[in-house]
């Protein structure tokens, strides 16, 4: 992308590994699986029972009591999220708030409040079984919409929605916004909270979900023989981008310089990779071309490696794309330890990058023990490592055939 | 029911609903102005009130009730009815 720079300055990560920017890298780092036994809802008649649930978060953190029934459990991520963006950043009140966005996605939504009002319509009828904050309560966009409320932020405000690349392309997309000058400040990323009936339901009819309900830390095993589908995971994962100057001139932090980005289709099946994985070989392509870089500069790509059979189909792609070079650069599946996110992942996995560039630390793929043939990267296993590294790449792949990668580099 | 006893419910599921301390919550309060509610809050209070004291407020009647006494002197004069 020719235009201005752009420069990831704060995160905000809430996962199942922890309510918080220092839980989660130290887990990550540690190797640590944040995968257990469904509590939100009895499981005991699905055939998947285990799930990445989030632990300990109290929204009244960060959220007026009353408001917080007023709203999904997906907005209270990404609300709580972005307060600890802000101020990781250390961004005080928006000094021109026309400049200032939020693009923040989720891939499904408030299922868990659709879930209750369905029930309570039955139960009750139309005028005391939905709540008169149903709507608010659920829609996509109500997450950047009540974050720009908290925060003042007047520039633009939308949700992306492209199922698991949900969070990718939101960063995408306010990436390139700031670097053409629409804006200079933006919080982006995705949040998610479907640990419901419909959701684990509706993935395990599908046959995505791993079934290994007896050793929930193992279930989530990318690139092994015996993967056997996704463990369902929550969380928000956001980042603050902001114009490179204007970062610079106030100070602030840069954990990583974002370049590249790049968003394809596979044009080709509504749950399956295009064969070879075309589309998202195109994908990293083009974003290596947005960011002006060689394949050969990368030296760390965060998979989108989700435990399912197209974890293959994404090696195979990595190869087709660095040829000699996919044999050097190191790849993790993060998703090994947080599961899948769904559409918050992407901006779970863009703020990893950015911490790894940061830190010079690989967090690993965990579960890694047999690894599948057709899996033969290196996929750092079991453990962090310490290691220079300049350019890190972030696969996010979603159903529909939608892809999108982030490249960030190095400050410095 | 006493109008005391009304009085009393009716506080109570205003301070629940609109999560204000007690001390807030007098009779001569305005739900919008003095308690922070917005229109769909009000919609919401007024499911609830109906809810607790079995009436039906309808939403032309709704407009009269500003305050925690209009509530109190709107629900006697349902529940005698």
């Amino acid at each position: 992308m020719t235009g201005r720079r752009v420069a990831v300055t704060g995160v905000g990560l809430i996962s199942p590994l922890g309510v918080g920017n220092d839980e989660n890298w130290r887990s990550l780092c540690a190797g640590r699986s944040g995968i257990g036994p469904i509590t939100r809802f009895d499981a005991s008649a699905m055939t998947t029972r285990i799930a990445g649930e989030v632990r300990d978060f109290d929204p009244t953190r960060w959220i007026p009591k009353k408001e917080v029934r007023q709203m999904d459990l997906f907005i209270q991520y990404a609300i709580a999220a972005a307060a600890m963006a802000v101020e990781d950043a250390k961004l005080g009140p928006p000094d021109d708030p026309e400049r200032f966005g939020v693009y923040v996605g989720a891939g499904l939504g408030g299922l868990p409040v659709l879930e209750a009002t369905h029930d309570s319509l039955r139960e009750k009828g139309p005028r005391h079984g939905i709540s008169p904050y149903f709507v608010p309560a659920i829609i996509v966009n109500l997450a950047p919409g009540q974050i720009s409320i908290r925060h003042n932020y007047r520039g633009p405000n939308m949700s992306h929605v492209s199922a698991c690349s949900t969070g990718a392309h939101s960063i995408g997309e306010a990436f390139h916004l700031i670097a053409r000058g629409g804006a200079d400040v933006m919080i982006a990323g995705g949040t998610e909270a479907t640990v419901s009936p419909l959701a684990v339901g509706g993935f395990a009819s599908m046959r995505a979900l791993s079934t290994r309900n007896d050793e929930p830390t193992k279930a989530s095993r990318p690139f092994t023989l015996s993967r056997d589908g996704f463990v369902l995971s929550e969380g928000a994962g956001l980042v603050i981008l902001e114009e490179w100057e204007r970062a610079k001139a106030r100070g602030a932090r840069i954990y990583a310089e974002i370049v590249g980005y790049s968003a394809t289709s596979d044009a080709h099946h509504i749950t399956a990779p295009s064969p070879d994985g075309e589309g998202a070989q195109r994908c990293m392509r083009l974003a290596l071309r947005d960011a002006g870089l060689a394949p050969e500069a990368v030296g760390y790509i965060n998979a989108h490696g989700t435990s399912t059979s197209a974890d293959a189909t994404e090696t195979g792609a990595i190869k087709a794309v660095f040829g000699e070079h996919a044999r050097k650069l190191a790849v993790s599946s993060t998703k090994s330890m947080h599961g899948h996110l769904l559409g918050a992942t992407g901006g779970l996995e863009a703020a990893i990058c950015a911490l790894a560039l940061h830190h010079q630390v690989l967090p690993p793929t965990i579960n890694l023990d047999d690894p599948d043939p057709e899996c033969d990267l290196d996929y750092v296993p079991h453990e962090a490592r310490k290691v220079a590294v300049d350019v890190a790449l972030s696969n996010s792949f979603g159903f529909g055939g939608t892809n999108a990668c982030l490249v960030l580099k190095r400050v410095g | 029911m006493t109008t005391s006893d009304i009085e009393k419910q009716v506080i109570e599921i205003v301070r629940e609903q609109l999560d204000v301390k007690p001390e807030d919550c007098t009779l001569d309060k305005i739900f919008t102005d003095d308690l922070g509610a917005d229109s769909l809050a009000i919609v919401e209070l007024v499911l609830a009130f109906e809810e607790h004291f079995e009436i039906k407020i309808p939403d032309e009647e709704v407009e009269n009730i500003k305050t925690v006494g209009d509530a109190v002197n709107y629900i006697r004069a349902r529940r005698k009815a």
